[in-house]
C-alpha cells in the first residue's frame, strides 16, 4: 500500500508550478500588506499569520527549481531544503489560519493571487501527509458516505416529508430532463433544513422544473477544504453523472460558498473535461428568477438588516448584486457594511478552518474581525447565503453576547411570497 | 583612489557593460522562465474576459483601497513617496534622459534640477524612514531577509552617491561620479536574482491577477 | 628669441631693467602672480623682492610627440607680454622650436648647460614618449630615443615640469589604440619632483604662475593628486563656468545654433565636460583674456584631464556611457531569453514527466495519517 511522502508532496509543489505562480513569487517585495488583509492576523497581531509567509515551502520549490539563480544557488549549497518538520510546522498556517478567502490577493500592491497559490500549495501539503485531521476525517466520509458529514439518504428523506407535508408541494426526485439538478449541503440539511423547503415553495411559485437526484445530493467538496485535486475530482465527478444521467440542463450550488467554487470553477479542470450543463448559486437563479419577473413579492422586513457576502461566493465568484437585488425586494431597512461586496472580510470559517476541531480557537478569533464589521454598522439581524458562514456567525455572535440573529436569504425570500390563488 | 578619471573611465565603460549585461541576461532569462510556464487551460465556462481585466488591473492595483490605506498609512504612503520620487530622479533629471537616449533611442523633456534635487532629498528620506519601518513594523520584521536588505542598500547607493555627486560633495567629480555609476552596476547586477525584478515581473502578476477574477466576472 | 650665454650673469631684476620693464610694471606683476596663485596681497613685494634677486636659472625644455601647441600657447604674443617677459628671463638654453641652432650644435649645447648647471636646471618636457616597452624608434632626436634623452637629461635636473597633457598623461599620442606605446613624462621620473601642467594646450598665465613660484620660493607649488598646482587646477570649470545658472535652472542648448545656444544655455546636453575638469579656463581665459571654449559656445573638452580623447565623445553628455551600450542589451537580453526559455521549458518538460508518473493520492493514504 503506498504512503504519503515529502517526495510525493515536493512533487505535488513542482506541478503546480504556472507562469502566475511564477511572477507572483518574482513580485513579492515583503511589503506586509497582505498581513492588512487577512483577519487571522489583524485579530491576533502575530506576523506568523502574514499570508505570503504561509507560502514559503512552496516559494523555496519554485526558486530552488525553476530559477536560474536558485539553481545556482543550488549547486553552490546555499540552498533551505524543504523537510518534513518544515512542512509539519507550516500545516497550522496553511489550515488553521486560512480560508482561502482571497482578501489578500486583492490587496497586494504588485498583484500577487496569494489565495491561488495557497489552493496550489495545499496540493503539496496533502501529498506529504500534512493535513489537518478534521480535513481528512471529511474526505474520509465523504469519499465513503457521500457526505463530509456522514449524512445519509435516509436522514435527507425523513426531511423531504417533512418538507412535502408543511408545504402541500411535491419534492421532485431523480426527475429526468428538468431544468435544474439541485444539489444541497450537509450543513444545510443538518442546521438549516428551512432552506428545502424556501426553494420548495419559491420553484413551485415561480414553475421552474427542478428535480433532487437519490444518486448525489451533496454539493460540497472536501476535497477543495483539504486541497486534493483527486479526491475533489472523485466528489465532482459523482455530481457531474448524476446530472447527465438525468440530463439537467442546469446544476444549482445551494447556500454554499466553497460548493459553488467547486463546481463553477474548478470542476471541469478537476475532471478534465468541461460540462455538458451550466452551474448557478441559487441566489443567481433567484435573481434570473426575480429579472424574469417569476418571483411575485409582498410586504417587507422592516428592521434593520445587513449582509455578510460569502467570500467564495463574492469575492471569489463576482455574485455580488444579485443578493442586494433580492434583498431590494424583501428590505426594507438595509444598510450594507462598511466594507461590503468584494471587500467585505471573511467570517473565518470557509476554506475547511470550520471542519477543523484544531483551529477552533483561532476561527473564533479571527471572527472578531467581522464582529467588528458588525458593530459599526448595528443590525438588528444579519442576513447571509452559506451555511457555514452562517454557522460560524451564529457561534461566534452567541460567544460575544451579540443579540443578532442570523438568517438565510433564500428562507426571507420564500417567507414573502405572494400566495397562489387556489382555483376555487 | 590615485586616478579619479580612469576610475570614471572604467565604470563609465567596460564596467558599464558587463552591468548591463548580466542585468539584461538575467531579467530576460526571468521573463522566459515565467513565461514559458504557461498555464492549464480553462475549461470553466467563463463570466468575464481576461485580456481587458488583466490589463485594467495593472493600472488600478497601483491604489490601494481604502480599508488598507487606512489600516497601513505610513507603509502606502512612504512607498508611493519613495517609488515615485525615485522614478522623477530617474527619468526627469536631464543626465539620466541623455543616458537613456544613448542606450534606447527615447527621451522626453526633463524637469529643472533643483527641482529633482528636492524630489531627491525627499526620496531618500523616505527610503531611510522604510527602512526604519521594515526593523521595526512586526510584520515586515517578521517577514524580511538578508535580501530585504541587501536590496534596500542598493537602491539607496545610487540615490545617496546621486545625490553627493550633482553637490560636489566628494572630491574630485570623476570619483564621485565614477562611484555612483558604480553604485548603479552594483544595482542592476544585484537586480535579476533579488525581489527587483518586481520592477518588471509585478506588470505580468497583476495581469495574471485580473484576469484570474475577471473571468470570474470580479474586477480586482 | 636669441640663444642665450649658458652662464646666469644676470639677475632677473636687472634682465627686466635691461628690458625697459619699470618698476611699477614688475610690481603689477608680482601682484597679479600673487592674485592668481591665491597667495594673499601681502605677498608680492615678496615676490617682488625675490624675483628682483633670482638668478636666472637654467632651464632645458626637451620636446618629444608633441605637435608644438603648447609653446605656441605660451609664447603667442601680439605685443609684449609679461608671459614674455619671464620666458625671457630664464634662460632657456634647448628649446626647438625658439633656439637659433640646430643639429649638433643643439645637443652640445644642451650637454653644455647641463654640465654648467648640474644639480640645478629645470626640465620642461612637452609632448608624450615611447615608453620602454615600445619600439624607440617612433620617436627620436638626432638619432637618440625620447625615452634615453629624457633619462640622459634629468641626470642633473632639480625639477621636471610637463607641460601640456600629452607630457602630462599622454595625451594624444597615448589615445587609443596608442600605436607608439606612448607614457607620461611622470611614468619615467621616479626621483624628481614632477609638476604636471596639463590642457590641451595648458592656458599660458599657469605655466608662468609655477614658474614665478619656483623662483620665489624655490620650490613647486602646491599640487593635486595629479602634480597639478592647486592653483590653477583646484577647481572645476563647472564651478566656474559663467552659464552655471543656467545648467542650476536646467536650461540647456540641445543643438548647436538653437534658441538655447544663441542665448548662451548650458552645454551640457552637448557634451561639456565642465563638470569633471579642473583648470584655469573660466576664470582667466584665453588669448589675455578675450574669450574661451564655452564663451565662444563650444563644449568643454575635458582637455586637462588623462584620457580625454578616449572619454567617450566631444559632443556626447558626460552622462552617456562609453560603451555599445545598446547592443550590450540586446545581446544579453537576447541570450537570456534563450537560456532563460531554455531553462524553463527543460523544467516544463520534467513537470510534465512528473504529472504523467503520478500517484495520485488516494483516501486510503490519507486515512493512514489519522
Amino acid at each position: 500500500m503506498s504512503e504519503l511522502s515529502l517526495e510525493r508532496g515536493l512533487a505535488a509543489f513542482r506541478e503546480e508550478m504556472d507562469a502566475p505562480v511564477a511572477a507572483f513569487f518574482s513580485s513579492c517585495v515583503h511589503c506586509g500588506l497582505c498581513a492588512q488583509s487577512c483577519p487571522f492576523y489583524v485579530e491576533t497581531g502575530d506576523p506568523k499569520y502574514t499570508p505570503i509567509l504561509k507560502l514559503e515551502p512552496f516559494r523555496l520549490v519554485w526558486e530552488q527549481e525553476f530559477t536560474l539563480w536558485g539553481k545556482i544557488k543550488g549547486t553552490l549549497g546555499l540552498s533551505k531544503k524543504v523537510t518534513d518538520e518544515m512542512l509539519a510546522e507550516w500545516e497550522e498556517l496553511l489550515y488553521d489560519s486560512c480560508t482561502m478567502c482571497g482578501r489578500c490577493s486583492l490587496v497586494c500592491p504588485v498583484g500577487n493571487d496569494l489565495q491561488y497559490m495557497i489552493r496550489k500549495a495545499r496540493e503539496g501539503m496533502v501529498a506529504s501527509g500534512h493535513a489537518p485531521e478534521g480535513l481528512i476525517s471529511a474526505a474520509s466520509r465523504a469519499v465513503h458516505t457521500g457526505s463530509p458529514m456522514g449524512l445519509k439518504w435516509k436522514t435527507l428523506e425523513v426531511q423531504i416529508k417533512h418538507v412535502e407535508s408543511s408545504s402541500g408541494l411535491a419534492v421532485p426526485l431523480d426527475k429526468e430532463d428538468a431544468d435544474y439538478l439541485v444539489l444541497l449541503s450537509s450543513m444545510e440539511i443538518i442546521n438549516f433544513p428551512e432552506y428545502l423547503e424556501a426553494i420548495t415553495r419559491i420553484f413551485d411559485h415561480a414553475g421552474v422544473s427542478w428535480t433532487l437526484s437519490t444518486a448525489c445530493f451533496e454539493a460540497t467538496n472536501a476535497g477543495i477544504q483539504i486541497g486534493s485535486k483527486d479526491i475533489a475530482a472523485e466528489l465532482v465527478q459523482r455530481v457531474v453523472d448524476a446530472a447527465v444521467k438525468l440530463r439537467v440542463r442546469n446544476v444549482i450550488s445551494p447556500e454554499c460558498g466553497h460548493a459553488y467554487t467547486a463546481l463553477r470553477w474548478e470542476g471541469p479542470n478537476l475532471i478534465g473535461k468541461s460540462y455538458p450543463f451550466r452551474v448557478f448559486h441559487i441566489i443567481e437563479v433567484l435573481d434570473e428568477l426575480r429579472t424574469s419577473g417569476r418571483i411575485k413579492t409582498e410586504g417587507r422586513e422592516m428592521d434593520r438588516l445587513s449582509m455578510h457576502d460569502p467570500c467564495n461566493l463574492a469575492r471569489k465568484s463576482g455574485v455580488i448584486r444579485q443578493q442586494r437585488n433580492l434583498m431590494d425586494l424583501v428590505a426594507g431597512n438595509f444598510v450594507d457594511l462598511k466594507e461590503h461586496g468584494k471587500y467585505q472580510w471573511c467570517c473565518g470559517a470557509g476554506g475547511g478552518v470550520s471542519s477543523n476541531e484544531r483551529a477552533e480557537e483561532l476561527r473564533m478569533v479571527a471572527f472578531k474581525r467581522k464582529k467588528a464589521q458588525i458593530e459599526e454598522v448595528e443590525p438588528e439581524r444579519m442576513v447571509t447565503m452559506c451555511a457555514t458562514c452562517r454557522t460560524q456567525l451564529e457561534e461566534g455572535l452567541e460567544d460575544f453576547n451579540m443579540e443578532v440573529p442570523v438568517v438565510g436569504l433564500t428562507e426571507m425570500i420564500a417567507d414573502h411570497l405572494v400566495e397562489k390563488k387556489k382555483p376555487a | 583612489m590615485s586616478d579619479p578619471m580612469e576610475f570614471l573611465l572604467w565604470a563609465k565603460g567596460p564596467m558599464f557593460d558587463w552591468a548591463l549585461a548580466i542585468f539584461a541576461l538575467g531579467m530576460l532569462a526571468r521573463i522566459a522562465e515565467i513565461l514559458m510556464l504557461g498555464r492549464k487551460p480553462n475549461l470553466a465556462e467563463p463570466r468575464g474576459g481576461e485580456w481587458g481585466p488583466g490589463l485594467r488591473t495593472i493600472i488600478t492595483r497601483s491604489v490601494a483601497d481604502p480599508g488598507t490605506f487606512q489600516r497601513a498609512a505610513f507603509n502606502v504612503t512612504v512607498g508611493w513617496i519613495w517609488h515615485l520620487g525615485f522614478l522623477v530622479v530617474l527619468l526627469l533629471f536631464i543626465p539620466h534622459i541623455e543616458l537613456i537616449n544613448s542606450v534606447l533611442g527615447l527621451r522626453w523633456p526633463g524637469l529643472p534640477n533643483p527641482v529633482v534635487d528636492a524630489v531627491s532629498a525627499v526620496t531618500i528620506a523616505a527610503l531611510i524612514a522604510s527602512l526604519v519601518h521594515r526593523l521595526t513594523h512586526p510584520v515586515k520584521k517578521r517577514i524580511s531577509t538578508v535580501e530585504d536588505y541587501l536590496v534596500w542598500t542598493v537602491t539607496f547607493l545610487p540615490l545617496l552617491t546621486g545625490y553627493l555627486a550633482y553637490h560636489r560633495m566628494i572630491n574630485p567629480y570623476p570619483l564621485a561620479l565614477g562611484l555612483h555609476i558604480l553604485m548603479v552596476e552594483i544595482f542592476l547586477i544585484v537586480f535579476p536574482f533579488t525581489k527587483l525584478t518586481h520592477v518588471f515581473t509585478t506588470f505580468i502578476a497583476r495581469w495574471y491577477n485580473g484576469a484570474t477574477f475577471g473571468r470570474k466576472g470580479v474586477e480586482s | 628669441m636669441a640663444a642665450h650665454k649658458t652662464a646666469v650673469s644676470r639677475t632677473l631684476g636687472e634682465s627686466l631693467r635691461e628690458h625697459g620693464v619699470s618698476r611699477r610694471g614688475f610690481l603689477k606683476f608680482c601682484a597679479a602672480t600673487a592674485s592668481m596663485m591665491a597667495l594673499p596681497p601681502t605677498m608680492a613685494p615678496a615676490i617682488a623682492a625675490a624675483l628682483e634677486k633670482a638668478r636666472r636659472p637654467s632651464v632645458i625644455w626637451l620636446s618629444f610627440q608633441e605637435c608644438t601647441g603648447c609653446t605656441e600657447s605660451l609664447t603667442r604674443s601680439h605685443a609684449p607680454t609679461v608671459e614674455d617677459l619671464i620666458l625671457e628671463v630664464i634662460s632657456l638654453d634647448y628649446h626647438h622650436t625658439l633656439q637659433a641652432a640646430s643639429g649638433d650644435a643643439a645637443e652640445r649645447a644642451r650637454e653644455q648647460a647641463m654640465e654648467a648647471n648640474h644639480g640645478d636646471y629645470l626640465v620642461v618636457v612637452d609632448g608624450s614618449l615611447p615608453g620602454p616597452d615600445s619600439n624607440p624608434g617612433y620617436s627620436t632626436i638626432a638619432g637618440i630615443s625620447n625615452l634615453e634623452m629624457l633619462k640622459e637629461t634629468l641626470e642633473g635636473a632639480k625639477a621636471v615640469v610637463a607641460v601640456g597633457t600629452c607630457a602630462a598623461f599622454g595625451g594624444l599620442p597615448h589615445a587609443s589604440p596608442n600605436p607608439t606605446g606612448a607614457v607620461a613624462v611622470q611614468d619615467i621620473v621616479e626621483d624628481l619632483p614632477v609638476i604636471n601642467v596639463s590642457g590641451c594646450p595648458p592656458v599660458p598665465m599657469v605655466i608662468t604662475g609655477v614658474l614665478a613660484h619656483y623662483l620665489t620660493f624655490g620650490e613647486l607649488p602646491e599640487l593635486d593628486q595629479y602634480n597639478r598646482p592647486l592653483a590653477f587646477f583646484g577647481q572645476s570649470i563647472h564651478d566656474r563656468c559663467y552659464r552655471r545658472p543656467f545648467y542650476d535652472k536646467g536650461l540647456f542648448a540641445e543643438t548647436f545654433d538653437d534658441e538655447g545656444a544663441k542665448k548662451g544655455w548650458c552645454l551640457y546636453r552637448l557634451g561639456c565636460k565642465g563638470p569633471s575638469t579642473y583648470n584655469a579656463c573660466a576664470t582667466t581665459k584665453w588669448n589675455a583674456g578675450t574669450s574661451w571654449p564655452i564663451e565662444s559656445g563650444h563644449p568643454c573638452l575635458g582637455c586637462s584631464e588623462p584620457d580625454f580623447w578616449d572619454a567617450g565623445g566631444f559632443y556626447r553628455a558626460l552622462s552617456i556611457p562609453n560603451t555599445n551600450a545598446t547592443g550590450t542589451l540586446l545581446a544579453a537580453g537576447v541570450t537570456g531569453a534563450i537560456v532563460g526559455g531554455a531553462a524553463a521549458a527543460l523544467a516544463k518538460k520534467q513537470q510534465k514527466a512528473e504529472e504523467d508518473e503520478r500517484q495520485p493520492v488516494k483516501i486510503e493514504e490519507l486515512e493512514q495519517k489519522l
